[in-house]
């Protein structure tokens, strides 16, 4: 995790709020490193993590991850990552029997109908384990990414409606939380897109943005983080309090600074 | 000002967006409205029931009747808790109460309804909803209803908002710039009833009105061109004896009369 984005956030491992749907968006840059950060961020935090992950393999999550800090090895066998790997267990569906519906059986369906099946997936991985006693704090949900799930013909509202069943589960009930990664298709017009981001966007409580610069590729700088607090639990707070910071990513850390700060400018 | 929204009654659209949330003002209508003594139903959709009823006091929360879409929905966990007809059944159930005094039904939200149901029939239902107090030949009289639907506007394409939109008495949008929020309330006024008319003859400078002689010489006038049944009459049975019509001509030093026919050579 990086302790730069920790500081920004106002949050530690050990003391972050439960019940939040935090959206990572990126557009016209890669917004993975986001991705990277909160996995360790609750793999530290000793939370339950299930991660689906449908663009990239274990392997390369696992590679980033120790330079993180974390070993997604070691926390599957423990049983605190639970590990859907999308690129893997896609073919799986072609080859498995028909006895319990795949997370992914959408795949064999003509119209791809609703995301039960993954649903169902992610709650019985995340569900708390009867008669022990509690080992992990409270359960985590983590996808990369949702844009997929469109690409592989699954309609925007079965997405959102997919969503909205794991808030309810994840959230709502097991009082955990979930992060959710969305590409903005930004200039393409893609519709679908949009009304998944907006979507998502309505149902979250922090929303992370990693654009591009306007101006293109620089050296020094990378990219830009908008940062956005919406739906505060006390309707006296102040609201939708909104930050934007620049940042470069260097091995094992991302550096954070505000717009023309940056440490080559200077 | 939230007086004035809910003073028209009918339908008032709550248009927000991501960065500017509009469920806050939804609570604060349906809290003003249960401190007027209605009965508030919500149709809850986005929300957990919990995280709605945070903020309100006690008694404000015994006049909510929360029906619950939120936690299944789509009925994916096949159990009998299941509210039956969906959420537009439970909307049709709440306008078939007995009880004659006004109710507020708040949509949580109908961007949710948008989604999942066809434009049409959602704009139907509330059409039958929110126009149930002017409906004729009821026996019971029913209290007036207040539809609160919050709309997220990226959401969905103009098609379906103006729809809505002309649907709505009033309509609230949410925007603002660098921390400071602003609404911008549009009231579209209710159509008339015609024992209600204005009279567009008052505060003119200039003398509309008629006296009785003169208002019954302008209903006594026939127009020339007007086709009335006597015109018709004349043209169907000329009268006999009425002479055909004569052109009386004095020709001049000038003129060539020939009485020979000129289209006699014609062959039609």
């Amino acid at each position: 995790m990086f302790v730069e984005l920790n500081n920004l956030l106002n949050t530690t491992p050990d003391r972050a709020e439960q019940g939040k749907l935090t959206l990572l968006c990126d557009a016209k840059t890669d917004g993975s490193f986001l991705v990277h950060h909160f996995l360790s961020f609750y793999l530290k935090a000793n939370c339950k993590v299930c991660f689906v992950a449908l663009f990239q393999s274990f392997s390369h999550y696992n590679i980033v991850g120790q330079k993180l800090g974390v070993n997604l090895t070691v926390a599957r066998e423990r049983g605190q990552l639970v590990f859907l790997e999308g690129l893997k267990s896609a073919v799986d569906v072609f080859f498995q029997t028909q006895e319990e519906p795949h997370p992914l059986q959408f795949l064999r369906e003509a119209n791809a109908g609703n995301l039960k099946p993954l649903f169902e997936f992610v709650r019985e991985a995340l569900k708390p384990v009867d008669g022990g006693e509690a080992r992990w704090t409270y359960p985590v949900l983590l996808v990369d990414d949702l844009s997929v799930l469109l690409s592989l013909g699954v309609g925007a509202v079965a997405v959102l409606d997919f969503i909205h069943y794991c808030r309810a589960t994840v959230c709502w009930e097991l009082k955990g939380n979930m992060v959710i990664l969305v590409h903005d298709s930004g200039d393409v017009e893609d519709e679908e897109n949009d009304i998944l981001l907006n979507g998502v966007s309505h149902q979250s409580h922090l929303i992370l943005r990693a654009e591009g610069l306007a101006t293109g590729f620089c050296r020094d700088v990378h990219g830009q983080l908008r940062i956005l607090w919406r739906r505060p639990s006390q309707p006296t707070a102040q609201r939708d309090q909104s930050l934007t910071y620049q940042y470069k990513i260097q091995d094992k850390s991302v550096s954070f600074f505000a717009k023309g700060m940056s440490p080559a400018v200077l | 000002m939230l007086d004035s929204l809910l003073s028209l009654g009918g339908l008032v659209l709550l248009r927000d967006s991501v960065e500017w949330e509009g469920r806050s003002l939804l609570k604060a209508l349906v809290k003003k409205s249960a401190l007027c003594g209605e009965q508030v139903h919500i149709l809850g959709c986005e929300v957990s029931e919990e995280e709605f009823r945070e903020g309100f006091d006690s008694d404000i929360n015994n006049r909510l009747v929360y029906h619950d879409f939120f936690r299944d929905p789509l009925n994916w966990s096949k159990t009998e808790e299941a509210l039956p007809g969906g959420p537009l059944g439970a909307l049709r159930a709440i306008c078939k109460r007995t009880d004659p005094g006004p109710v507020t039904i708040a949509l949580d939200s109908l961007s949710w309804l948008l989604l999942h149901l066809p434009c049409t029939t959602l704009c139907q239902a509330l059409h039958a909803v929110s126009h149930q107090d002017s409906c004729p030949g009821d026996s019971s009289p029913v209290g007036k209803v207040s539809v609160l639907g919050l709309l997220h506007e990226e959401l969905h394409g103009p098609g379906p908002v103006g729809a809505l939109s002309s649907l709505a008495q009033t309509e609230v949008t949410l925007g603002g710039t660098k921390g400071q929020a602003s609404a911008h309330i549009l009231c579209r006024r209710p159509r008339q009833r015609p024992t209600d008319q204005v009279d567009p003859t008052t505060h003119l400078t200039f003398n509309l009105h008629l006296s009785k002689k003169e208002r019954e010489a302008r209903d006594s006038l026939i127009l020339p061109f007007q086709f009335s049944s006597e015109k018709q009459q004349a043209l169907l049975r000329p009268r006999p004896g009425q002479a055909t019509s004569h052109i009386f001509y004095e020709p001049d030093a000038y003129d060539d009369l020939d009485q020979e026919d000129p289209d006699d050579d014609l062959d039609i």
